[in-house]
């Protein structure tokens, strides 16, 4: 399968490169990591690149690293559709303080508006 | 996403009494309402244990007694009240505490216990135990189809802010 990770920066979306990767290693998929520009996250794209070189370096895995400018949301939809990916997979949402989950603005966006299957990890 | 100190509402919401409270529900049934005791918490637990699946929201209450037992500790370290049918804990509303000097507020009733007019009393003393404890900020989320819950909140001073997203985001000022 060809996987496309959307990746902004924050915890959630951490925690989701790291099991995408083992995931993806372990079923022999095919991965992109697309760093997104999002503004809920204090995260800076170079970070996050390093991050994410780092996870792929540790896992022995390799995957295609770009960068997505603009919205975000539209934008991770946008590449899913034109460059045939099977599937989006995201952050899952950070918890209050209450413990209760809260979606981002990028996983809002694009569950309600991805043409390909859309995971988010928990 | 907790608001920003110029979200909540200019001024403060109404007088709310302060816990203990008593009173006889819809059904005739006598309720009091006290600040928790942690001597109480393996009644809360087995409240939550027994808590129908179809009112959980956003992932609370937990689904299983170990992550429930997890889940009350962290809220505990905040302000509590319970609700009690003898001895019986059948509601409990929480104020915990988060990183802006604020608070997030949830409530939870027995699905033996709703529609009978004891949510309605658990918010106000959890709102009157919240000031006397110089809580002045307080925030929550609901669903915005969750009609009942909206209301609820209104009716004692939420107003809503924050931009569109899944969950309505409301506040008030104590």
């Amino acid at each position: 399968m060809n996987v496309l990770l959307g990746i902004g920066g924050s915890d959630d979306s951490i925690r989701a490169l790291e099991r995408t990767v083992s995931r993806a290693k372990a079923a022999g998929d095919e991965l992109t990591v697309a760093i997104l520009e999002n503004p809920e996250s204090d995260r800076e794209p170079s970070n996050i690149e390093t991050r994410v070189r780092d996870t792929l370096a540790d896992a022995g895995f390799d995957a295609e690293v770009r960068h997505v400018s603009g919205d975000p949301g539209p934008e991770l939809v946008d590449l899913a559709e034109s460059d045939g990916y099977d599937q989006v997979v995201l952050g899952g949402g950070q918890r209050s303080p209450m413990g209760k989950i809260q979606l981002g603005h990028i996983a809002e966006f694009v569950l309600l508006n991805s043409p390909v299957t859309v995971t988010l990890v928990r | 996403m907790s608001p920003d100190d110029s979200e909540y509402p200019d001024g403060t919401a109404g007088s709310f009494p302060e816990p203990p409270v008593s009173f006889a529900d819809r059904e005739g049934r006598d309720i009091e309402i006290r600040p928790y005791d942690e001597d109480e918490f393996e009644e809360v637990v087995e409240m939550y244990v027994d808590f129908d699946p179809a009112d959980r929201a956003q992932g609370i209450p937990p689904a299983t007694e170990e992550r429930v037992r997890d889940w009350l500790e962290t809220l505990f370290e905040g302000l509590n009240v319970v609700a009690w049918h003898g001895d019986r804990a059948v509601g409990h509303a929480t104020l915990v505490p988060g990183g802006n000097d604020d608070h997030e507020l949830a409530i939870f009733v027995h699905q033996d216990y709703q529609r009978a007019g004891i949510g309605s009393r658990l918010i106000r003393a959890l709102l009157g135990h919240g000031r006397a404890n110089g809580v002045g900020k307080v925030w929550l989320t609901v669903e915005r189809w969750n009609h009942a819950a909206v209301g609820l909140y209104e009716s004692v001073g939420f107003e809503t802010y924050g931009a569109e997203s899944f969950e309505k985001e409301m506040a008030l000022r104590l």
